[in-house]
């Protein structure tokens, strides 16, 4: 890569997180809110990426760790008074404890392509079912934080309104971002994509395929763990459908695919368009009162996307912004 | 009744249903196994299948077995137009890719049959619905006979056709060995778009054959996709008889799981069936040659 590529790349993501820190003096309640929704979905999406986008590894079961991650947060908080800040630590290790269960189970008898993701969908599928007949979490009925008080202080409970909310995941996401980049720079980000590209061939040049895949699940399920955490300090309730369903695996793909698969802003960018696209199509549907317009339109963009750029849109618009080589970094 | 003759019952009762999903599944695994496709908007088409049935017996006053062939008809050639449209181009994508469009399929199809039919669910309540046959200890609807009976009838049919006709055995082919059957002169694009028209027809027309046991809503989708792949992967991808078998093993299964434990348990069995398939026999109970494209 060029000093003038690497320079004019620094100088863009900076520019990005510059505005981004501003918007909010601009932003009314609702727009800070969908963008915070925009954060979440880039940080599962970069999450997911690290695993599809650069070691192949095609998971449609992410809802597993984000619904994990969210009930380890939410139950350490209130049932035993953990402190937030504390339980994002297991918040991410379960989680990732759970993706190398599955990952050596299913790589150990290997489980490869369509059939992994069938396995991982398996998974996610029965922890849905297994939560929701768990009465310590209140099975369908759901898992509540208590309210918030008037003396609640945003640095200790990690809740709070919708700046707080706000510059917490654009944090997150912009550390979620530069250990995206980092990793997939280094010698591990390289190995990845060896078994990405062939894995036979990987292992025969001395790759050790195992290991490095079973290390992109574990750090990718813990990521997207957190993020789960997040989603219950946000929502303060938890139900086995809204974080364990497979609605949210396909949402959790969707914006890194959208946006371009093995690229490193690829999910950010993603998530700009389709959470705003999602949220205005919903709206809509609300407003006129027709139930299954947003899932209309929602299907026909992702149909529509998917028919002219396969790759993503951001390989194309960074190439025009002369912010890549030829896309794929 | 005794415990023992509602498990008999649990059980006819699961291959019935199991007759039905193997239908379902016998259209996902044409589709997979000539164009390797992954069909995630399958349940979908089983729903279209459910609204058309309920839309002819509502508007037509027929009887809800008429509806039978017309949903059969339409999603042929619904089919056969979107393959040839649209879903021809992703044939060669990657599986990540394929499955975002065919979700992007499936959300479309939910959200127009939410914006047509609304959220609430749609039954048929037609006289037959109250007709049950008495045989020894089995009590027996007489529309879910009909439908197992129509449904085991179409997958003979449908094997047969495959196997004997000329058009049949080239989809095979094309399934076998896609350059070679370039080379010896198969339309691929044709032959492609009648595996989908095929494929999709095998969910509509069994959709419409259930529509007069269970209320339709458009959510339905999802748990008909997970129930016709786990059947797939149990009887093995690609293979015919497998499609059957595990339609009726996961039919009685299901049954019997609802039975003894509580209905809400029944997906939780098929699911651990799957993932232990997935682990010890991931080629399924009938693997078919192990063929490469």
């Amino acid at each position: 890569m060029s000093a003038a590529l690497a320079t004019r790349q620094t100088v863009a993501a900076i520019l990005f997180v510059g505005v981004l820190a501003v918007v909010p003096i601009i932003a009314d309640d609702y727009q800070i809110a969908v963008l915070a929704q925009v954060f979440l979905t880039a940080i599962v999406g970069i999450a997911w990426n690290l695993m599809m986008g650069y070691a192949g590894q095609l998971s449609l079961g992410h809802a597993l760790y984000f619904g994990v991650g969210a009930y380890v947060l939410a139950i350490l908080t209130e049932r035993y008074g953990v402190s937030p800040w504390l339980a994002m630590i297991p918040a991410a290790v379960v989680p990732g404890v759970f993706g190398i269960l599955i990952g050596a189970l299913g790589f150990r008898f290997s489980v490869r392509g369509v059939y992994f993701a069938l396995l991982t969908i398996a998974f996610a599928e029965m922890a849905r079912i297994g939560f929701e007949h768990w009465d310590y979490v209140g099975k369908n009925g759901g898992f509540f934080l208590s309210a918030l008080t008037s003396a609640n202080n945003p640095m200790r409970s990690l809740r709070g309104g919708a700046t707080f909310i706000y510059y917490a995941l654009l944090i997150c996401m912009v550390l979620t971002w530069s250990l995206s980049i980092v990793l997939v720079r280094s010698r591990l980000g390289y190995f990845w994509r060896a078994v990405r590209e062939d894995e036979d061939a990987a292992r025969a040049m001395g790759v050790k395929a195992l290991r490095h895949k079973l290390l992109v699940v574990a750090i990718s399920a813990a990521i997207t763990g957190i993020a789960g955490a997040w989603f219950a300090l946000i929502n303060g309730s938890l139900f086995p459908d809204s974080v364990l369903g497979m609605r949210i695996s396909i949402d959790l793909i969707v914006a890194p695919v959208v946006g371009g698969l093995g690229t490193l802003f690829g999910p950010i960018f993603g998530a700009l368009l389709v959470v705003p696209v999602n949220e205005f199509t919903r709206s809509l549907s609300q407003s006129f009162s027709i139930n299954g317009l947003n899932l209309l339109f929602y299907g026909v963009l992702l149909m529509v996307i998917v028919k002219i750029a396969p790759h993503g849109c951001w390989p194309a618009i960074a190439g025009w912004l002369r912010l890549s080589k030829h896309g794929r970094s | 009744m005794s415990v023992f003759d509602l498990y008999a019952n649990a059980v006819l009762n699961g291959l019935m249903i199991g007759a039905i999903y193997a239908l379902i599944a016998t259209g996902l695994n044409i589709i997979f196994g000539v164009m390797r496709v992954v069909n995630f908007a399958h349940g979908e088409m089983v729903v279209i299948g459910m609204y058309i049935g309920f839309a002819v017996w509502k508007f037509s006053g027929l009887p809800p077995l008429a509806a039978v062939p017309i949903a059969t008809l339409v999603m042929f050639m619904a089919g056969y137009l979107f393959q040839r449209a649209i879903g021809n181009d992703f044939v060669d994508q990657p599986q990540h890719i394929q499955f975002v469009f065919y979700i992007g399929l499936g959300l479309t199809i939910t959200g127009l049959h939410a914006v047509i039919f609304g959220p609430d669910p749609r039954g048929i309540q037609d006289a037959m619905s109250f007709v049950s046959y008495r045989i020894g200890i089995f009590r027996v609807d007489a529309s879910r006979l009909n439908a197992a009976a129509a449904a085991l009838i179409i997958i003979f049919g449908l094997w047969a056709w495959l196997r004997y006709s000329l058009t049949g055995k080239s989809l095979h082919a094309a399934g076998e060995n896609l350059t070679g059957g370039k080379v010896i002169g198969i339309r691929i694009s044709h032959v492609f778009a009648l595996t989908a028209a095929i494929g999709m027809a095998c969910a509509g027309t069994a959709g419409a054959l259930i529509a007069p046991l269970y209320d339709v809503t458009p959510y339905l989708a999802y748990e008909f996709t997970l129930t016709a792949f786990i059947i797939v992967i149990v009887g093995g991808l690609a293979s015919l008889p497998g499609a059957l078998v595990g339609g009726l093993l996961i039919g009685v299964s299901e049954a019997l799981a609802a039975a003894i434990v509580s209905p809400s348990a029944k997906s939780f069995i098929s699911y651990s069936l799957l993932i232990v398939m997935l682990l010890i026999k991931p080629d399924g109970l009938f693997s078919p040659r192990r063929t490469s494209r």
